[in-house]
C-alpha cells in the first residue's frame, strides 16, 4: 500500500452550477441521444429551448448521473428510469421531513424547577 | 487471496438453474444498488453481487468456476493451481479493473493476453458518502478523507491503495449535495484518464437542530408565563446566541422565523424556532401553592372543546 496526499478544491453540484448539454453528457459518461431522451421524458428540465442553449444546474447533474446508472445497472427503460428517479427524490424529501418532525416530537414533559 | 463463494453471494444453491440465478441477481441488484440502498456498504455489496453474476450467469464461466470444486468456502485462502486460469472466457477491461483479485486470478490470463496494451479506458467515477457535523456545514472548512482505491498493478492485477485527500467543504453545504473532485476516481486503464470522485454530503443528526435544506429548526422550551405574557428570550443558533421576542399569547408548536440565521448561502436559510411550553414540576410547597392558586383563579377547562 502506498499513500499520497493532496489538497483539493471540488466543485459543488448545487443550484449555482450550470453545465451545457455536452458537459452533462460527459459528466454522466453517456451519449447525447440518452441525455436528449431524458429531457424529452421530462426527467431533466434544462433552461433554454434548443439543445445548444440547454443549461443544467448541479441538481440536474446528480439526477442525470443517477438515471444513467440505474438504467444501465437495472436494465430499466426510460419511463421506468424517470419513475424511479422521481420516487427516489420524493423519498429523500420525505425522509428529510420525517427527520425534522421526529426531532420536533422528541420529549414533551414537565421539567424539574431549576 | 480469498476464495469467493459466488453462490453464497447470490443466495442460491450450487445446482440453481440459470433462471434462478438471474432472478436472485435481479432482486439483489435492485436492493443493493448504491443509488437506491440506504445501507452504508451498498457500493461494496453491489460490486460483489455483480462479480458473482458476471461469473454465474454465463454457463461457460460458471463451469470454469465450478471446476475449482465445492470444498472451498468464502474467505478461505485460495491459490490457483498452475493451468487453472481459464483460457477461453472473455471479460471486459472494465470488469477486470472492478472485480476482485480472486476473480482476475481465475479469469485473468486470457484478458491480459488479449487486450492489454490496446484499449485505453477512462477510470470509473466513484461516489462516496461524507458525513459531516452541522457546525462544519455552517462554517465550512477542510476535511481529510481516506479512500481505498483499486488500481491495476504493473502485472495487470488489481490491488488496493490508500489515498488521503484534503477536501474543502464549502460553507452552507446541505444534506445530499455532491462535491465533484475531477480526476480523483478510479485510475484509467492503459493510460486512459482517471474517473471523477463524488462526495455526497450527509449531515449528522444534531442534539439541538434539525435541518431542512438550508433552514435549521430548533425546538425552544418556554415557560407558561413567557408564552402567556410575552418575553424576550435567548435562542442558540449556529452563528451564536440571539434574542427572540416571544409574543404574548403564544402557544406550543408556534413557529417563529429568524431570517437568515440558517445555513449560509444566496439566499441564506432561516432558523425556525418552534415554541414548546414546558411546565415546571410541582415538587416544592411554593410551586404547589402557585398551581393551586392558578386553578382557583383562572377557571380554565382545557377540555372545553371536547364538550366534557
Amino acid at each position: 500500500m502506498t499513500q499520497s496526499e493532496t489538497r483539493l478544491e471540488g466543485i459543488l453540484l448545487d443550484e449555482g452550477l450550470t453545465v451545457t448539454f455536452s458537459e452533462l453528457t460527459q459528466l454522466c459518461g453517456s451519449n447525447t441521444r440518452m441525455v436528449s431522451l431524458m429531457v424529452t421524458e421530462g426527467l431533466l428540465r434544462p433552461q433554454g429551448a434548443l439543445p445548444e442553449e440547454w443549461r443544467f444546474d448541479g441538481l440536474e447533474v446528480r439526477r442525470a448521473r443517477r438515471a444513467v446508472r440505474l438504467r444501465r445497472d437495472l436494465k430499466l427503460n426510460i419511463a421506468g428510469t424517470a419513475l424511479a428517479i422521481d420516487l427516489l427524490d420524493e423519498i429523500e424529501h420525505l425522509r428529510e421531513r420525517l427527520r425534522v418532525l421526529e426531532h420536533q416530537l422528541g420529549q414533551r414533559q414537565a421539567r424539574p424547577i431549576r | 487471496m480469498e476464495y469467493k463463494d459466488y453462490y453464497k453471494t447470490l443466495g442460491v444453491a450450487r445446482d440453481a438453474t440459470q433462471a434462478e440465478i438471474k432472478r436472485a441477481y435481479r432482486k439483489l441488484a435492485r436492493q443493493y444498488h448504491p443509488d437506491v440502498s440506504q445501507e452504508t456498504d451498498a457500493e461494496v455489496k453491489f460490486k460483489e453481487i455483480n462479480e458473482a453474476n458476471a461469473v454465474l450467469h454465463d454457463p461457460e464461466k460458471r463451469a470454469a468456476y465450478d471446476a475449482l470444486g465445492s470444498n472451498w468456502h468464502a474467505g478461505q485462502n485460495f491459490r490457483p493451481a498452475p493451468g487453472e486460469t481459464h483460457q477461453n472466457v472473455h471479460f471486459s477491461a472494465e470488469e477486470m479493473a472492478e472485480f476482485s483479485e480472486f476473480f482476475s486470478s481465475l479469469f485473468g490470463r486470457e484478458f491480459r493476453a488479449d487486450e492489454q496494451g490496446r484499449q485505453r479506458r477512462r477510470g470509473q467515477d466513484q461516489t462516496v458518502r461524507l458525513p459531516i457535523d452541522l457546525e462544519e456545514a455552517y462554517r465550512g472548512g477542510t476535511r481529510q478523507i481516506r479512500l481505498d482505491v483499486p488500481e491495476l498493478g504493473a502485472d495487470g492485477r488489481p490491488r488496493m491503495r490508500t489515498k488521503t485527500l484534503n477536501v474543502r467543504i464549502p460553507a452552507g453545504v446541505t444534506h445530499g449535495r455532491q462535491i465533484r473532485l475531477s480526476g480523483q476516481g478510479t485510475p484509467g486503464v492503459n493510460g486512459g484518464p482517471e474517473g471523477d470522485l463524488y462526495l455526497e454530503i450527509e449531515i449528522n443528526p444534531h442534539r439541538l437542530y434539525s435541518v431542512e435544506g438550508k433552514d435549521i429548526q430548533l425546538k425552544l422550551p418556554i415557560a407558561p408565563w413567557e408564552a402567556a405574557l410575552g418575553a424576550s428570550v435567548s435562542v442558540p443558533t449556529l452563528g451564536g446566541t440571539v434574542n427572540l421576542k416571544v409574543p404574548a399569547g403564544s402557544h406550543s408548536g408556534q413557529r417563529l422565523r429568524l431570517k437568515g440565521r440558517g445555513l449560509p448561502g444566496e439566499p441564506p436559510g432561516d432558523a425556525i424556532v418552534v415554541l414548546e411550553i414546558v411546565t415546571p414540576l410541582a415538587t416544592t410547597d411554593d410551586a404547589k401553592a402557585a398551581y393551586r392558586e392558578m386553578a382557583e383563579r383562572l377557571h380554565f377547562n382545557p377540555r372545553a372543546e371536547m364538550g366534557v
